[in-house]
């Protein structure tokens, strides 16, 4: 597509294409749509601060007119509900996914892109196989694993295998083809060697790749659910999500309970999307280079 | 994507024949140790986390191994799991939940969220806060969703959002969820999975459409051609290609892997039972048949990388670069 301008301009923005009506037209089928898109958001915020009778009288009820906040010290103080511990547990393992996934495929990412070993290309295609089979569907021989190593109900086992990911790895290295050489080799001048070069230039000159890794992979860890399912037999050792869901399967708290649990749940990632959804967005078309 | 060629490292590059054939083997074990020393810990996850597993749960798929991952040898099956699997009528049934819900949500998916991409690319106006909204749900998890699902806008009761809108018109309360005749459970699962997938896909979408040159719109302008579904069947669509393919790959292996809704939403029950749900079931439920599961598990794995091969070929994966 050898066009001469390199210019993108996003489609539409010419003057000329389509009227004032209908630019019009769209604007209101955007609102209608983001109302609708909303209305999850609204549904969790006026249950979680309404009272069970509020949420089960007839009539539809807008908002509570006395938002029910003690809603949150119920949660958390009812010995029942281990909300504190499952937040804390999902905390843990988001967190420790994510560096732990960033160090192990950048570097692993920058190795296959730089180093010219000559067996490197077979641990790419290695790597590039594990992509052919879906996550998810090797829970099986995944727990097998993993129960014998006696990581069940364990950071251990809920962290440690979801670490190697071969499509991060992936990403990485393409991203470490492009970096630019002549950085590298400055540095290299300088007496500095690989591990040296990929701490001092290449990693505080990817900043916003490695950033878009790690949302993306922070999202992922901290809404998993079947692999914190299959590993959090005990209680001690349940994310949010598994805690959310027994409360819902055996509904043993109450419905407002139940919705303030789920506002809970969402926050840290309501606050990645305020602060950080330019990497998110980043992260996700990255993701769909896979294809 | 700049992927620029390997060259060959700046050791290398050193003038030949200034070191000894010695010199050069030992330079190369140095070039391997730096090698490992970046890729080792990486290589040796992915070995005992991906291809032990599955090695080690092929061998088990041969035997009868009930609440046991090391079986003796006289509980040897041979291919029994792989026979007692297919033939079994809940397995197979899993498989047509799964037909059913890939037929629904792959074009429906791929179909809103290019549309949304569409609106998107034409409104001046507030354009990052319509894409923040409709990307918003990506926050949630699938857990969260179903609960609010659930429990609120189609839950049975007379109360929940659904059933209260259908009283204003004087219709009866919906049991979606728990009623399959007929399959509302279907528009629940649906809708659920809609709402959170549709932003990621649009973003794809908004990032491709980006890309198409604008020339490529005014040359058609010239030749007659006025912007709409003309434009858009001969330009926008064949420009997009590369990101469909993409994104109807994405889709299909995504529901393959759906899980989370319906064990959430539904649970164990015959009428709504992905294949997940069934191995779940087989292999970590009350008979903790390790063995059965991890066949069915080979199974269900050779099965979606078949249907992604096909899929590539038809679609044309190999040559869909665009370039």
């Amino acid at each position: 597509m050898a066009l001469g301008s390199q210019r993108k301009t996003p489609v539409g923005y010419r003057p000329g294409r389509g009227g004032k009506a209908s630019r019009a037209a769209v604007f209101a089928v955007l609102c209608v749509l983001a109302v609708i898109f909303l209305i999850p958001f609204y549904l969790i915020v006026r249950n979680a601060l309404a009272t069970d009778a509020e949420i089960t009288a007839p009539g539809w009820l807008w908002f509570s007119p006395d938002p029910a906040w003690e809603n949150v010290s119920r949660l958390f103080n009812d010995e029942n509900v281990p909300m504190a511990r499952s937040l804390l547990n999902s905390a843990v393992v988001a967190v420790m996914t994510t560096v732990g996934t960033l160090f192990l495929c950048a570097t692993a990412g920058y190795g296959l892109a730089r180093i010219p070993y000559r067996h490197a290309d077979k641990v790419f295609y290695m790597t590039l196989a594990t992509l052919m089979i879906p996550g998810a569907i090797v829970f099986v021989p995944n727990f097998v694993m993993v129960s014998s190593l006696g990581w069940l109900s364990d950071y251990r086992g809920l962290i440690i295998p979801t670490l190697f990911s071969g499509f991060a790895t992936f990403l990485c290295r393409q991203y470490f083809l492009g970096f630019p050489r002549e950085l590298e080799e400055a540095a290299r001048v300088d007496g500095l060697g690989y591990w040296g070069a990929f701490w001092r230039i290449v990693v505080p000159n990817s900043g916003s790749f490695l950033a878009a890794i790690a949302v993306i992979t922070f999202v992922g860890a901290w809404n998993a659910f079947l692999w914190p399912l299959v590993i959090g037999r005990s209680q001690d050792s349940w994310t949010v999500q598994v805690a959310l869901s027994t409360f819902l399967t055996a509904q043993t708290i109450s419905i407002s309970q139940l919705f303030m649990a789920a506002a809970v749940a969402i926050l840290p990632l309501i606050f990645v999307f305020l602060f950080l959804q330019r990497f998110l967005v980043q992260g996700v078309a990255q993701t769909g280079l896979k294809g | 994507m700049a992927v620029s060629e390997e060259t060959a490292a700046p050791e290398a590059k050193a003038r030949p024949g200034e070191r000894t054939p010695r010199a050069r083997r030992k330079g190369s074990w140095r070039t391997a140790l730096t090698f490992w020393y970046f890729v080792g810990p990486f290589a040796v996850g992915l070995f005992v986390f991906s291809y032990v597993p599955v090695i080690w749960s092929a061998y088990l798929s041969f035997f009868d191994a009930r609440n046991t991952v090391t079986p003796e040898p006289e509980n040897f099956v041979g291919f029994g799991n792989y026979v007692t699997m297919i033939k079994d009528r809940a397995f197979q049934d899993s498989l047509v939940t799964f037909t059913v819900f890939a037929l629904l949500m792959v074009p429906l998916t791929f179909g809103f969220s290019l549309a949304l991409a569409l609106l998107l690319n034409k409104v001046r106006t507030a354009r990052a806060f319509f894409r923040s909204v409709f990307f918003l749900p990506f926050a949630c998890s699938y857990v969260v969703a179903s609960l609010v699902w659930k429990m609120s806008i189609f839950n049975g009761v007379r109360y929940g959002l659904m059933n209260s809108i259908l009283d204003l018109f004087g219709i009866d309360d919906v049991a979606w969820l728990f009623d399959p005749t007929p399959p509302w459970y279907w528009l629940v699962i649906v809708s659920l999975r809609l709402w959170i997938q549709s932003g990621f896909y649009m973003i794809l979408f908004i990032a491709a459409l980006q890309q198409i040159p604008e020339q490529l719109y005014e040359a058609a302008y010239v030749d007659g051609a006025k912007p709409g579904w003309k434009t858009f069947w001969h330009i926008t669509l064949p420009q997009l290609r590369a990101t469909s393919v993409a994104v109807l790959m994405l889709c299909l292996i995504a529901a393959y892997q759906a899980f989370d809704e319906f064990y959430n939403l539904i649970g164990n029950q015959a009428y709504a039972r992905p294949p997940l749900m069934y191995l779940y079931t087989t292999a970590l439920g009350i008979t903790q048949d390790l063995g059965r599961g991890s066949a069915g598990a080979l199974i269900l794995a050779l099965l979606i990388a078949i249907v992604t091969l096909l899929q590539g070929k038809i679609l044309g994966f190999g040559n869909a670069e665009g370039k």
